[in-house]
């Protein structure tokens, strides 16, 4: 009975069961803290990968990824009408990441199957969670691909083919950049080892993004009370008027 | 020097707020109009989320409002009288205004109409403007003092008369109490204090001197703004205060400036500076809505 239980939890825990190869791996922080100066953060992720048995055949290669938290998005599309642009088309996506980076030994298509990528939503195209467009727009896709290229732009979804440097099929590094316009939540980190594009180990942690200090103070007096916030607002608006009236007269005298 | 904002959740150049706020606290100080109309569409630009940029920037107003508004009050250059009716006005427009966009807002497009609304308005009024000032120059440079403008129209023949006192006016209250509720209709659908179509109200509807008009239209301009403002803290929590704080430092030292500037200028100067800004902003946005854009997709915020 207990036994059982315990290799139930083994069975779980380890998805993917009899791992000659293994990922050992780090990140240079695991917690971002948003404060009033913030410019955005570089996240380093480093490892190796451990091995029992003599170093089998095959093309092997590392994927990593970090994934901010989702968000429902609406894309309109503009048309001319009577001379003037306007939105005419709005396709809704369910679920799109604020962030999304990836990084890998080398083009996405030949480090993973096409398979696995769909079984573990790696790439920008995948990640992105949309059901079904509105009768009248045929073109969906087009949509999803406007998305991925402003947020690509921004520097919001990052795709860096070659970006992980694997040393003697050992020891593996990146460096992700964090923009300065980052939005609160739970980062989930995962790295992929594959061989011959199947994924053969997986890690995954989380970074988690908050912010401190005044920012914070200020994120939550905004949002519990809101009629202090607007007030005070108000308040410092009267006070800087009056203040620099007054300081101007003083210095015209 | 970045910095981030809590609000908007974005990064922003610290300096580069601060000239936006000192440019619209100089036209503010000069002309009395309350520069939303220039501040919201500059902050868009630089990348602040529009109904943050929008509910902000009342807030700044308010500010730069304050700061140029004492200067006008030591050179008794407010009716007080004139800005409480245009301010019981103001009020009840405003609140009409609110359920017209909520409703608009509804039916999808309304960044289009807001867009429409600019474009009309500030095209309008900023061509007259342009129109009788060039006029009001040529014929003082022709024949020395120029012909005495407030002569009797129909405004002046309503019921309801009242004296105010420092516009040097006798004329019933509907008329102001009309601008009001027009300016604060426009006011709440625009997103801005309004200042711009008051202002050329007061002057060529109501007759009143361009002197008073501006520290008038500051006094009622406040008032609406606040209102604003705590509108939008309670129901959207889009008031940005660290951004706030930057517009404010950079719009009250503008703003003091403007005054000055403003006293050494003559009102016919004012009145073609203060147009050429309002139909520049108005052609750009024009030309915004004719021409092909760069990007013909655009994200918005998922319900």
């Amino acid at each position: 009975m207990r036994l059982g239980a315990l290799l139930l939890a083994a069975a779980t825990a380890l998805p993917l069961p009899a791992a000659a190869e293994a990922i050992v791996a780090e990140l240079s922080q695991t917690r971002v803290s948003i404060t009033a100066n913030f410019d955005g953060s570089e996240i380093l992720v480093f490892g190796a990968v451990k091995r029992e048995a003599p170093l089998p055949e095959g093309e092997l290669d590392v994927v990593i990824t970090v994934l901010g938290p989702l968000e429902p998005i609406v894309v309109r599309r503009k048309s001319r009408v009577a001379g003037i642009w306007v939105n005419t088309a709005s396709v809704e996506v369910d679920a799109a990441p604020t962030f999304y980076a990836i990084a890998t030994t080398g083009p996405l298509a030949a480090v993973m199957s096409d398979t696995e990528d769909l079984r573990h939503k790696v790439s920008i195209a995948r990640a992105i969670r949309s059901v079904g467009a509105p009768q009248d727009v045929t073109d969906s896709e087009s949509f999803t691909e406007a998305l991925i290229r402003i947020r690509q732009d921004t520097g919001l979804y990052q795709l860096e083919e070659g970006g992980v440097r694997l040393k003697d099929a050992t020891l593996f590094d990146t460096a992700f950049a964090l923009p300065a316009n980052l939005t609160e939540g739970e980062y989930r980190t995962r790295i992929f080892l594959t061989r011959d594009g199947t994924v053969i180990d997986r890690y995954e942690t989380t970074i988690s993004v908050s912010k401190v200090g005044l920012e914070r103070y200020l994120f939550a007096l905004a949002h519990d009370s809101p009629a202090l916030y607007g007030l005070l607002s108000l308040l410092i608006a009267i006070a800087a008027g009056w203040g620099a009236s007054s300081a101007f007269r003083y210095l015209r005298r | 020097m970045h910095i981030y904002l809590p609000i908007a959740e974005v990064s922003v150049n610290a300096f580069l707020i601060l000239g936006i706020g000192g440019l619209v606290g100089v036209l503010s100080g000069m002309f009395g109009v309350g520069g939303g109309f220039l501040i919201t569409p500059l902050l868009f630009f630089v990348g602040i989320p529009p109904a943050v940029a929008v509910a902000t920037s009342t807030n700044q107003i308010v500010a730069s409002s304050v700061s140029a508004l004492f200067a006008h009050l030591r050179r008794r250059a407010v009716d007080m009288k004139m800005g409480s009716v245009l301010l019981a006005g103001g009020l009840a427009g405003s609140a009409v205004g609110v359920q017209i966009f909520n409703t608009l807002k509804s039916l999808g497009q309304v960044d289009l109409l807001v867009n429409l609304c600019y474009v009309v308005f500030l095209g309008v009024v900023g061509s007259l403007m342009l129109i009788e000032s060039i006029n009001a120059l040529r014929n003082a440079r022709r024949n020395g003092p120029p012909p005495k403008r407030r002569q009797r129209n129909w405004v002046h023949t309503w019921p309801l008369k009242m004296r105010f006192r420092t516009s040097g006016l006798y004329i019933s209250v509907i008329p102001p109490l009309l601008v009001g509720v027009a300016v604060g209709v426009l006011a709440a659908i625009m997103g801005v204090g309004g200042g711009f179509i008051m202002v050329p109200a007061m002057i060529y509807l109501l007759g009143m001197p361009t002197k008073v008009v501006i520290g008038t239209s500051l006094f009622q301009i406040i008032f609406v703004t606040a209102f604003t403002t705590m509108a939008h803290a309670i129901t959207n929590q889009t008031v940005d205060m660290m951004l706030a704080l930057l517009l404010i430092l950079g719009g009250v030292v503008g703003a003091q400036v403007g005054t000055g500037i403003g006293t050494r200028l003559k009102a016919e100067q004012l009145r073609i500076l203060l147009a050429l800004i309002v139909v520049g902003v108005c052609l750009k946005l024009a030309l915004e809505l004719v021409l092909p854009p760069a990007e013909l997709y655009s994200l918005g915020s998922g319900a």
